[in-house]
């Protein structure tokens, strides 16, 4: 009973997805005044999942109407599956085990993938399109994604999330050497929210909405949401792997933290996207290839080194 | 849909990226461009034809009407035919403020521009700041002539309304705040990196190649073809104030912002200009009902590039013949030559870059015959039978009506 309380209520689903809402709320007002204007009230995001429900649910003639229903309660799960394993507050998360953190970032890419395959079964021209720019975008920053949060990993010298956060709470300080992966890792995480400078799979002006093109009512507000519960399970993983600090606290001042670490990173994203523009696709790669990539590689060489040097 | 050539997706006439609906069809394969279409006349209004059915005054309205964003443009270059042809002597009050009035809209486009070409490439921040800068000259035209786009301040000889001492103050302070703006988005445009990085080297316009396409206005300078038909051919108060024409080398859509934004610097000094030499005396003659039979052409430097009408007077109150070249004609014949070899992702700035206005461009519509591709004249009498027989199936019967359509 408590296990489905904790899987569905607290700190699982439900709260996860109302903390998504907040935490787009919190984008989107943050981006408003940040460009000047007075941005939505603190129920919008709330009251566009409810409009999104009422609505009629099409699904095109052409498309596949398994595939097409599927992949929004697929992303769904995997986006709300992704935060059981992520340590939130206090040293332990949900469930654990060792290995855990390949599951979780496996778990993030399914989204993704979602998005690829419904937009893809949608047969809308725009929706391939933008389908197969999520998926080549995707290669592009899972990479650095994947070996920022590896070096972080490397140092603590274990696979679970829980072991590590266990660990940097033993080596006070220790986190700070991880800054320019945790660089690296927001980056890629805007490349993963689809975000600006990275929103070229569903880049309005060329391709309408990308994979969503073809998608509304319900469909459209399962993978809404999936998008905020991805913005605050990967914010979280951010906060757990780069940032791992104060976890010692106990009780309400350490779930603070937990809010006051997560939504600091959910700001530093909306300003990254407000102070660009939208790259290309090839322009996208390159810069990942070109100056990402490298960086991760640093961190995974200071951390080898630190590894040899101090923790021995 | 698929094939060894790639695929085709259309963009419009109902697309995010149009403000006004338009056809495009762009062949692809993977990101890149192989072939691009346009088919022009979603926004075919028939306005020439209309123009021929009412007086020189109620054309002046229905002129301005051609454009939602340079209506000054067409509603001045209309009247300067008509004057000429009438032989009427402007009072040079009327030209300054013509000038005036011109140049404020100038400054209302260009910045209005710079927040689309911002959306184009996924740059909001930058709409949202142009275009809140934008209202301060939005407000000074709706203070100026009593609305915000259709002035409706020229007439007939002269203009309808003069400028107070206290406006041009008004307009003199908020000429400094947009000066003071304007030279913060020419540092952004050159100091941004994804700014710079989407709009350099793309929809590349060789100076030969903008000759012999006929590119005129910012797309024209943009790739160093220094004309400027304010200056080469000066009408209203514009042989009377100093400006530079601004050209640049780019060629690409870089050098199109940045000849944009420096005209702007150049709006101000006109404007300044125009305020201090300010004549006094009469803002308009009167002007006769009927004009002599004859035809008179007149250019005009819309913001978006030369504009030109042709007006045909047969001796009586309404024209024979109306006809209006926008700067848009002319510039979209360089979008397929820009387009080549590009990335999808351009495409929307690129044709976003020409400053384009379908409504100000579109004469002509033509019928496709759904199934078989095929197009088709309609002939006036066609299309009224054509009409009679629609309304009958959808109820309403006109075929006992007699009215003679010339």
């Amino acid at each position: 009973m408590k296990e489905l309380f904790n899987i569905l209520i607290f700190p699982g689903f439900l709260f996860l997805a109302s903390f998504g809402l907040c935490a787009e709320f919190l984008d989107r007002k943050l981006h408003a005044r940040l460009q000047n204007r007075i941005g939505p009230p603190w129920f919008q995001p709330l009251a566009d999942f409810i409009k999104l429900l009422g609505k009629e649910d099409l699904v095109p003639t052409e498309a596949n109407p398994r595939m097409f229903t599927l992949m929004p309660l697929f992303a769904l799960t995997a986006a709300a599956a992704s935060f059981l394993y992520v340590p939130l507050w206090g040293t332990k998360a949900l469930y654990s085990f060792n290995g855990d953190v390949i599951v979780v970032l496996y778990l993030f890419m399914i989204p993704t993938l979602t998005f690829f395959i419904g937009g893809w079964y949608s047969t809308s021209l725009y929706a391939r399109i933008g389908s197969v720019r999520a998926v080549t975008q995707m290669f592009a920053y899972e990479v650095p994604l994947f070996m920022s949060v590896l070096a972080s990993m490397l140092l603590a010298n274990t696979w679970s999330l829980t072991e590590m956060v266990v660990f940097y709470s033993q080596h006070k300080w220790l986190w700070a050497f991880n800054l320019i992966g945790f660089l690296v890792a927001l980056v890629a995480l805007l490349g993963k929210l689809e975000k600006v400078p990275f929103d070229i799979p569903e880049a309005e002006t060329e391709i309408v909405a990308g994979s969503f093109t073809e998608y509304g009512g319900r469909f459209l507000a399962f993978f809404r949401l999936t998008m905020d519960m991805e913005l605050v399970a990967g914010a979280s993983l951010l906060a757990a792997v780069f940032l791992p600090f104060g976890l010692d606290i106990k009780g309400a001042p350490g779930f603070a933290l937990y809010i006051v670490k997560t939504c600091g990173i959910v700001a530093i994203l909306s300003l990254l996207r407000t102070i660009f523009a939208r790259l290309r696709l090839d322009q996208m790669i390159n810069f990942s290839w070109r100056y990402i990539v490298p960086f991760a590689l640093l961190q995974l060489a200071i951390n080898l080194l630190l590894k040899e040097l101090v923790i021995k | 849909m698929h094939s060894k050539r790639g695929f085709k997706i259309p963009v419009g006439p109902q697309h995010p990226s149009l403000k006004e609906p338009e056809s495009f069809s762009v062949a692809l394969r993977g990101e890149k461009i192989l072939g691009f279409d346009m088919r022009l006349g979603y926004n075919h209004r028939g306005i020439e034809k209309a123009c021929e059915e009412r007086t020189y005054f109620q054309d002046i309205y229905l002129i301005e009407r051609i454009c939602g964003i340079c209506s000054h443009s067409h509603s001045t270059c209309f009247i300067q035919a008509v004057e000429e042809l009438a032989g009427l002597e402007v009072p040079k009050k009327a030209l300054y403020i013509r000038t005036l009035i011109g140049e404020l809209e100038r400054v209302h486009n260009h910045f209005l521009w710079l927040g689309i070409a911002g959306h184009e490439i996924g740059f909001d921040t930058l709409l949202m700041y142009t275009w809140r800068d934008r209202e301060i000259v939005m407000d000074i035209l709706a203070a100026l002539t009593g609305s915000r786009v259709n002035y409706g301040i020229n007439t007939i000889g002269g203009v309808r309304r003069g400028v107070t001492g206290e406006e041009s103050k008004k307009i003199l302070k908020a000429m400094d705040d947009l000066e003071e703006r304007t030279k913060y988005y020419i540092e952004l445009a050159m100091q941004d990196t994804t700014i710079i990085r989407r709009f350099s080297k793309v929809g590349i316009l060789s100076k030969e190649d903008a000759l012999r396409l006929g590119a005129v206005g910012p797309v024209a300078r943009a790739s160093g073809v220094e004309r400027d038909i304010r200056r080469d051919d000066p009408y209203a108060a514009y042989g009377e104030v100093s400006f530079g024409v601004i050209t640049d080398n780019h060629c690409d859509v870089y050098g199109r912002t940045i000849v944009r934004l420096k005209e702007l610097m150049e709006s101000f000094k006109i404007i300044r200009q125009v305020l201090k030499n300010l004549p006094e005396g009469a803002i308009a003659v009167k002007a006769p009902r009927k004009v002599p039979a004859g035809e008179a052409v007149s250019r005009y430097e819309a913001p978006r590039g030369e504009d030109m009408h042709y007006v045909k007077s047969n001796g009586t109150d309404k024209p024979d013949r109306v006809k209006v070249r926008a700067p848009t004609l002319a510039n979209i014949q360089a979008v397929k030559h820009m387009l080549k070899d590009r990335f999808l992702a351009d495409m929307p700035i690129v044709i976003a870059a020409i400053d384009p206005c379908f409504s100000c461009t579109d004469r002509i519509i033509s019928t496709r015959d759904v199934d078989t591709g095929r197009s088709d004249v309609m002939t006036w009498d066609r299309l009224r039978e054509y009409s009679i027989e629609w309304h009958r199936e959808n109820g309403v019967d006109f075929s006992k009506i007699k009215t003679k359509i010339r």
